[in-house]
């Protein structure tokens, strides 16, 4: 057994640098995920600010990116990371492509439970004189906010789990020290300690998701 | 002074598939609705009434035609201008539309936010609102949490917040089970007399024409096939769409059948006599009858009352020596419209 104080510092590490890219790809392409996915809302046939280029572009652009795995999007992006972040390798372009990816998955999601959203109560806010982009702010993402926790919670997990090919591009997090030091150096004890950490996150998000969902809700 | 004037109007919305001809939801409708009145568009689904409701506020656009309401010209507008022509017109919805993610009293403060209303004078009016809906205790609740009639009433508050001259109602009813109708159509009685609201609403029940209606426009197909006074539409329906609406409302002649079913029960002859304030004298009917020494017993119909006026339409057997009968028919054929049932 090593010394248990240098594995505990490994393990305290390496939550860190997962939380810190789960955190900085959710922040970034959850906004940016909300922003396509309302766009997709509003511009479908039907919606509030109905065009056809806008949706077909946009539709395009989302089924693009999102069937590509993720390790080969890491690897495809990395001149895209060269400039927007200055490096293709490690933390900073690995946050790049984890925010990237997460980008393209919640704009889906955000759409379909935006979807979800009775028609009837945009047409009342219409009837009211509302704008388009009052009727986003104010009707559309608060009578959609409960499935959206959960589409966000279930977008969370996800980059968790795209988080785990860090290593890849040098980056670090519980996946990379996974196989580094429990896969390569056969040790079942750290491969299985970064699990049980990646499961307690896993099941935190999942819980407050679920907590917030309800209280939204209202069930 | 016309409040809501409809000319001529039309909507085509292009028909799905290549080559596909346009379809024509609203097909060449005028309707002019009078301050202060309460207009009834009745009609199938699929005859275009919920269209053209969406028409007058600009929730859909007119593909020909015109459309005024006050001194909005709907149909010359752009968006823009319609957002503000729309806080002065209110809207109810059958499946009353309310924001879940808001409280009773945020649901009606909504409009008024839209309007630019500062907040003191928001909190002031919607109490105002809750009470005249009577619903005062309601204010902080979940629309989930209230009955179906309390949803339109919050619903009818919400489109009422920025006292507009017109309220479009979308078959604000059909949701609801007859009693909480009839306390909703009340409510609905109330905003037009005490606050002096003009009423469009739409709907396939006669029965919410007959309530609360004084004007009646009857559709089929996209086209306005009747127009009139209620108690006229209903006492002489003119178009096959207009005499099958009047028959779920009011009583009509029995069908063959019934018939056949009345004559096993009643010997006598059995004549069919039309009711109608102002045009047809009952007393005198049934002196008639009497002088002529004939007994008589209603077996089928009855009589509603349209407007404050009664209108309907009453089976009799009129018993006696046969002579004495013929005599009555005779007689009563001159001045009503009376049919013998054969």
């Amino acid at each position: 057994m090593e010394d248990l104080f240098a594995i505990s510092d490994k393990f305290l590490l390496a939550t860190g640098e997962t939380l810190l890219y789960v955190a900085v790809a959710m922040l970034i392409g959850g906004l940016f995920g909300l922003v396509i996915g309302v766009a997709l809302v509003a511009s479908r046939q039907g919606g509030i600010l109905q065009n056809r280029p806008t949706y077909w572009v946009l539709n395009l652009l989302v089924n693009f990116f999102r069937p590509i795995p993720f390790l080969i999007l890491m690897v495809a992006l990395q001149p895209l990371a060269r400039i927007v972040v200055g490096t293709g390798i490690q933390d900073p372009a690995f946050m790049f492509v984890l925010a990237f990816a997460a980008t393209f998955g919640v704009a889906r999601l955000v759409e379909q439970n935006l979807l979800t959203v009775e028609p009837g109560v945009i047409e009342a806010a219409r009837s009211m004189g509302a704008a388009p982009l009052r009727i986003i702010l104010t009707v559309l993402i608060p009578e959609g906010l409960g499935p959206l926790i959960l589409g966000y919670t279930f977008a969370f997990i996800a980059v968790v789990d795209m988080s785990a090919l860090a290593g890849i591009i040098g980056a670090g997090g519980l996946g990379n020290l996974a196989l580094q030091y429990g896969f390569r150096q056969f040790n079942p004890f750290i491969t299985w300690g970064a699990v049980l950490l990646m499961i307690a996150i896993v099941q935190l998000a999942q819980a407050l998701g679920n907590v917030l969902a309800r209280r939204v809700l209202r069930r | 002074m016309t409040r809501v004037l409809i000319e001529g109007v039309s909507k085509r919305y292009p028909g799905r598939g290549r080559g596909a001809s346009d379809i024509v939801a609203v097909d060449d409708v005028s309707i002019s609705v009078e301050s202060g009145e309460i207009h009834a568009i009745i009609g199938y689904s699929g005859a275009g009434k919920s269209t053209v409701l969406r028409l007058i506020n600009g929730l859909e656009r007119a593909s020909s035609g015109h459309i005024t309401v006050g001194d909005d010209r709907i149909t010359e507008l752009g968006e823009r201008d319609l957002r503000a022509v729309r806080t002065g017109i209110g809207m109810i919805f059958q499946h009353f539309n309310l924001f879940r993610s808001k409280t009773v009293a945020d649901n009606i403060a909504y409009p008024l936010t839209i309007a630019r209303v500062p907040a003191a004078e928001r909190t002031r009016r919607v109490a105002e609102l809750l009470s005249f809906v009577g619903l005062q205790d309601k204010a902080k609740t979940y629309p989930e949490q209230l009955s179906g009639g309390q949803k339109q009433r919050v619903g009818i508050a919400r489109a009422l917040a920025t006292s507009p001259g017109v309220l479009l109602a979308d078959e604000a009813t059909s949701a609801l089970d007859p009693e909480t109708s009839k306390e909703v159509l009340a409510l609905l009685r109330r905003v037009n007399r005490e606050l002096g609201i003009t009423i469009v609403l739409i709907t396939h029940e006669m029965e919410v024409v007959r309530e609360l209606a004084q004007r009646v426009t009857v559709m089929d197909a996209g086209r306005a096939v009747e127009q009139g006074d209620v108690f006229d539409v209903f006492a002489h329906p003119q178009s096959v769409t207009a005499r099958r609406f009047v028959a779920t409302s009011l009583p009509v002649s029995p069908g063959p059948d019934h018939l056949a079913e009345l004559r096993e029960r009643h010997p006598g002859l059995l004549v069919s006599v039309a009711i109608e304030d102002g045009g047809v004298d009952q007393q005198r009917v049934f002196q008639t009858l009497a002088e002529h020494g004939v007994a008589v017993s209603i077996v089928h119909g009855g009589v509603a009352e349209v407007g404050g006026r009664v209108i309907g339409r009453v089976t009799l057997e009129l018993a006696g020596e046969m002579g004495r009968v013929e005599g009555a028919v005779a007689a009563l054929a001159h001045e009503t419209q009376l049919e013998v049932l054969r």
